[in-house]
Formats: structure tokens, sequence, C-alpha cells
């Protein structure tokens, strides 16, 4: 029925099962975009945020999302800057991935804000201090960059390219997609940079807090790394599940291969400034503020050690070595081991360097403060998974993602 | 010289909590709630959703009976002068919502700007920054006692304490009718210091020689909450027990407090 849009010489499912998938995973979006209302109606009354956890959940969730789709700027940088050709195999789904993040990002701010209808003050009032006001400022602006790198994606869609226009503007965007993806890799290192300020820069709060070069706190540089390390095992993660999914062989292992060593190289070296920045903040940051590294991990229920242990080593050391040594990331299992950790990993360092700031006593006779999202909060994050895989869905049967898809799945 | 002239000029307004006064009573979170049209609602067991300008805290030596002691320590918001005024809420406010006035060393707090990020309450380490998770609503009877001279906020913004600016802003406003310049210390008082039974919350411009709290603030016995964070607060605690001025701050094992340098006020 739909044949006509869909790319020549690759197959898809038939219309109704597709249709079936969008109803099952359009049933848990609108149950989102329910509590998304409720939120926006009712107020934050309805999330278990409260004075001590004015941050929670779904700024975790922004951090990590943002940090998955790191994918996006850095594979762009290797393929359009550093010329690693290969990578245009991935390049398409990688900034799919990076558009469905950063959306869903701008998203959850949009529900997380007390007075949503004034969010352009953060543009109008700017304050040029803010970690959060850097966030805002280039997190818009690399969201209109994805945009315009995935609408060349969209113009290639059979019907659309027929129209001679579209075609020649697809055409002519292509030609000039390095621009973009520079001006990308240029806003994502600040961004991403500034997600990790916004922690870093807090001077009230021991646990969070780092020594820097200028204005950056050290957590600036370790979130632009940790991002654009684990953002590519984030893509080839959800090739991989769009493989499984969809029975496919969609991009050709070298290329694989290659993006996954290059993340090897970044976790490597970012695990061990991730080691020295904990040995640095647990010996002399937190020492000089009346801390010792064990008072951030005892007398609650939940944030052990284990935590800082799981980060680093199960997370962090585990996949660089496997990523970084041909004969284990050439085993498919090991492979799988160290993307799904990587990602983890990352998602973790965000939840730390969110949820267990907040919880963390300062003043000497304050307690813990632990907290569990109320349904309304879980149910807004999932909306954006939700919203993720119907874009990827719809993406997938009319656009021609992957470039070796009819090569390595011939139809006879 | 001319920076010396602007240093005398600009006034610096804090307080002086003598806990060994302090009942715990709570008459100054009564009489903040009262002069600030603080929100209440019907049900306040969950006290981390509960606004209070000004919080009594009550800590304890830690030590097992008959040797416990208890200090109940009043927290309103710290007014941090954090170095050259980015105190740890204002500089990261990404909407310039907040703002630390240099004139009056006052935190201030547009409502009507900010947008509810909460940032700033994250940065503040002694959460005095509250959140309007609902909207204000008062008893319909109780609407007629509410204070004229401050606005009440609406759901979705921080609101914290003030130092009761209005009360500031009206002894201006008279001083002003009277052809004065300049106001004197027992003119602007805030309502926690006026509310206080046991006289344990003294206020006034710590820049100004003549002020109680220029003296109160000098003693032996005075200290900072998180001296060590840099926060540089404008609210001084007095107590004749060392256990609580430790309390103060935090200590790794073995160190003394007398040999930690903190930040210079």
């Amino acid at each position: 029925m739909d044949s006509a849009l869909i790319p020549k010489g690759v197959k898809r499912c038939p219309l109704p099962i597709f249709i079936l998938g969008i109803v099952i995973i359009g049933i848990v979006l609108l149950w989102g975009v329910y509590a998304m209302i409720l939120c926006w109606l009712k107020g934050l009354n309805q999330t278990n945020m409260n004075d001590y956890y004015g941050f929670a959940l779904w700024i975790w969730a922004d951090l990590a999302i943002i940090a998955l789709g790191g994918g996006a700027f850095f594979t762009g940088l290797l393929r359009y800057i550093f010329g690693l050709d290969e990578l245009k195999n991935i390049i398409n789904y990688a900034v799919l991935i990076g558009f469905i993040c950063y959306s869903s990002a701008l998203l959850i701010l949009a529900i997380d804000v007390g007075q949503p209808l004034r969010s352009w003050f953060i543009f109008w009032h700017a304050n040029v201090h803010s970690m959060l006001t850097e966030v805002a400022f280039c997190l818009s602006c690399y969201f209109s960059v994805l945009a315009i790198e995935y609408i060349p994606l969209v113009l290639e869609n059979r019907q659309i390219d027929k129209i001679p226009f579209f075609h020649h503007l697809g055409h002519n965007m292509h030609k000039v997609m390095a621009v973009f993806a520079a001006t990308g890799a240029f806003l994502s290192c600040f961004h991403q940079g500034s997600l990790g300020g916004v922690a870093g820069v807090l001077y009230g709060r021991p646990f969070a807090y780092r020594e820097g070069l200028l204005v950056w706190p050290w957590t600036f540089f370790l979130f632009t790394w940790s991002a654009a390390a684990c953002g590519p095992c984030f893509t080839i993660l959800i090739t991989k599940i769009t493989e499984f999914i969809t029975g496919k062989k969609l991009v050709k292992d070298n290329v694989i291969d290659l993006l996954a060593k290059i993340s090897g190289w970044m976790l490597g070296s970012y695990i061990i400034a991730k080691i020295i920045d904990t040995i640095y903040w647990a010996t002399v940051t937190a020492p000089s503020l009346g801390f010792n590294l064990m008072d951030f991990y005892k007398d609650n229920s939940f944030y052990g050690i284990w935590i800082l242990i799981v980060e680093i080593a199960v997370c962090g050391i585990l996949p660089a070595v496997i990523l970084l040594v041909p004969k284990f990331r050439q085993n498919k299992l090991l492979l799988y081991t160290a993307i799904i950790l990587a990602s983890i990993g990352v998602c973790l360092n965000r939840w730390v360097m969110v949820l267990q700031v907040m919880a963390a006593p300062v003043m000497s006779f304050d307690t813990w403060a632990l907290y569990i999202p109320s349904w309304q909060e879980i149910a807004t994050t999932i909306l954006p998974v939700a919203y993720g895989i119907i874009l990827i869905m719809i993406s997938f049967r009319y656009l021609p993602i992957f470039p070796q898809e009819k090569e390595l799945n011939s139809i006879e | 010289m001319k920076k010396e002239h602007n240093h005398m000029k600009n006034k610096k307004f804090g307080m002086c909590i003598d806990l060994d006064k302090c009942t715990g009573c709570g008459s100054c979170m009564v009489a903040c709630m009262s002069e600030n049209n603080v929100p209440f609602r019907e049900d306040e067991t969950d006290k981390r959703k509960s606004i209070t300008w000004i919080t009594v805290y009550k800590i304890t030596n830690n030590r097992p009976f008959p040797d416990t002691e208890v200090c109940y320590m009043p927290r309103p918001c710290m007014h941090c002068e954090g170095h050259d005024g980015h105190s740890p809420c204002v500089s990261v406010c990404p909407a310039t919502a907040t703002d630390y006035d240099m004139a009056t060393g006052i935190v201030s707090q547009i409502y009507t700007r900010c947008f509810g990020c909460r940032y700033c309450m994250g940065a503040c380490p002694y959460h005095a920054r509250y959140f309007n998770w609902w909207d204000p609503v008062w008893p319909a009877e109780m609407e007629k006692y509410l204070s004229p001279d401050v606005s009440p906020r609406m759901r979705g913004v921080v609101e914290k304490c003030n130092f009761c600016y209005s009360r500031y802003q009206r002894a201006l406003d008279k001083a002003y009718c009277e052809g004065r310049s300049d106001i004197e210390e027992d003119e602007y008082q805030t309502a926690c210091t006026q509310g206080c039974p046991a006289g344990a919350i003294t206020f006034g411009d710590l820049n100004n020689k003549s002020h109680a709290v220029y003296k109160l603030k000098k003693s032996p016995n005075a200290f900072r909450l998180l001296e060590r964070l840099g926060t540089n607060p404008k609210v001084y605690y007095l107590s004749s027990k060392e256990w609580v001025r430790k309390a103060g701050d935090n200590y790794i094992k073995g160190e003394n407090p007398k040999n930690i340098k903190k930040s210079h006020h």
C-alpha cells in the first residue's frame, strides 16, 4: 500500500504489521503525553521532587540522552572533518539518533521547568555566568544543526526526491554538510561541557564541585570526553538492536569495528582522566572542604562506594579494554557487552552527578535525602523513548538510512 | 580612596543569632510566614515540600544520655556574598532572576522572572530556597491578614528569605518623607528578629560600627555555617558551646577547627 514511499531495492515488513507496531508504541507515547499534560496543567506537584531534589529524574534523563546522542557530533566530526569515509555508512543513523535525543531533551526541559511559558527568559534575561545559559544556547543551536543534518535524509525519500527543487536542495545540503558537522562539533563540545559544568561549578556542593581551567571545572571536559566516547557506543547499540528487530544486516562489520575502536580509545583515555579527577577530588578538593571520600558513600541505604566502582571499573575500564583489543571487540558477545556497559556507564555518571549531588548532605547536621520518582515522572521519561522508537520506525521504513542495506540484503 | 568611600556607603545587612538564647519555639518561623505571605497547605506533613523561609533545625552533640545536649539553630537565607557577590545561587541562575545587591548585601529573588528551573535550589547547600509546588491558597478569612507590601508568589517559581526587604523599602520611604537620606538601626528590623521572644536574633548593618551586629560578629563565639565552602554568608551564629560551633562546618578526622583557614569576611 505504501510501497511507493519505501526506498528502492529494500524490503520492509507489511504495512499492517508496521501500523500495529506504531499503535503499540503509540499507546506508551500517549501515556507519556497524558502525564506531560498533567504536569503542565497541574504543575510540578505531580512529581515526587521536593526542595531537596530540585533536580531529579528529568535532569538525569536530559543529561543521559544528550550524552548518548553524542554519537551524532562525534561521528560527524570523524566523517566530515577527519575524513573517515567508512563512517558514511552509519552517519545517517547517528544523526537520526542524535536528533531524537536532543529533541527529547528539549521536550523534557519544557516539562521540567515550573513556568514553561517563561522558558524564553533564559535567552532574554541571559546570565552569562550560568552554565545553564550556555547549555540553553548551545543545545538549541545544535538541535537546529541536527535538524539541518536530518533534512537531506528526509529529502531522499523516493517521492520527495522526485520534486526537482527538493532533489537539488538535498544535493546541495549534502555538499555543505561538512560546515554543519564542524559547527555541530563545536557547539557540542560546549554544551556537553557546560552540562558537566552545571554540577562542577556548585561550590556549595562538595560532592559535585571541581576545580578547573579558567571558568570551566574539570567536569566540563570530562562530560564532553565521555559523550564522545560513549555516544558512538550507543549508536552501535541502537544499530545492533535495529538489525536484530529487522532481521537484517544493515552496516558492515568493518564500519562497526572502526567506530568501536575509536570509542575504545576515547573511553580508555576518558577513564584515565576520570580516575585522575576522582583521585584529586577525593584527596585534595573534598578534604579541603572538610569531607572524606567515604563521607559521600555512607550513612544511607543506596549510595555506597559500589556506585563509584561500577562506574569506573565495570562500566569504564572493562568496556575500554574490550573495545581496544581487536580480538575482544571482534567477538560479538564481548562487543555487545562493551557497548552496553559503556552506555550504562555514561548514564550512571550523569545519575551520580545529578541525583547523588542532591542526595548527599552538606551541613554537618543534615541527613541524606533519597527520592523515588512519581509515575508521572517515569511516564514522561519513557515518552521520549516511545517517540524515538516511532521516529526510527518511520525513518527506517521510508528513508534510505543505511547505504549498505541494499548490498547486504539483496532482494531476489 | 574612592573605593574606601564606596565601601563605607554600601550596607551589608546581616544577622547574628545567639544559639544560647534560642529555645526552638518557632516564633521566628511564624512571624516570617505571616510577614511575607508565605503559603501553606492543609497537609504539611512532607516537610521537604513545605515553604519556611526560616527553618529551625534541632541539632545534638550525638552523645549518649546523660551527656546529650541539644541546640536549636534557626536558618534563614544566608545571603551569601561568595566571592565578589558570586553567591552559589546567584551565579547559577540562567535568567538573572536572583541578584546580589551590592548596596545592601541582600540576595533578592525576582518572582516574575524566575521560570522555575530550580538550579539555584541545587546550588544552595543550606536548603534555604523553596519551590512553589502548588498555587498559594489561603483560607478565605485569612486573605484579609495578608501583608499588602509583599507580593504572593505563583506556582512554579522559587522563593526565599529576603531579609524582609519590603520593610527596608518602607523604612526608606519614611526616611525620604522626613527628609532623611538614611535610616536608623531600629527602623529596619526583620520579622523574625522582632518575633523572637528570647531576643536571640539581632539584625543590622554588618558594616556599620554603631550597629549591634557589628560587635556581635566579632565575638570569639561567633561562627558561620559552612564557611569552608567559601559561600561567605552574612548570618552569624553565637554559641558558647564548642560542639555547636564545630557543627557549623565539616571537618575530617583529626582536624582542629582552630587551625582551619576560612574565607575572609
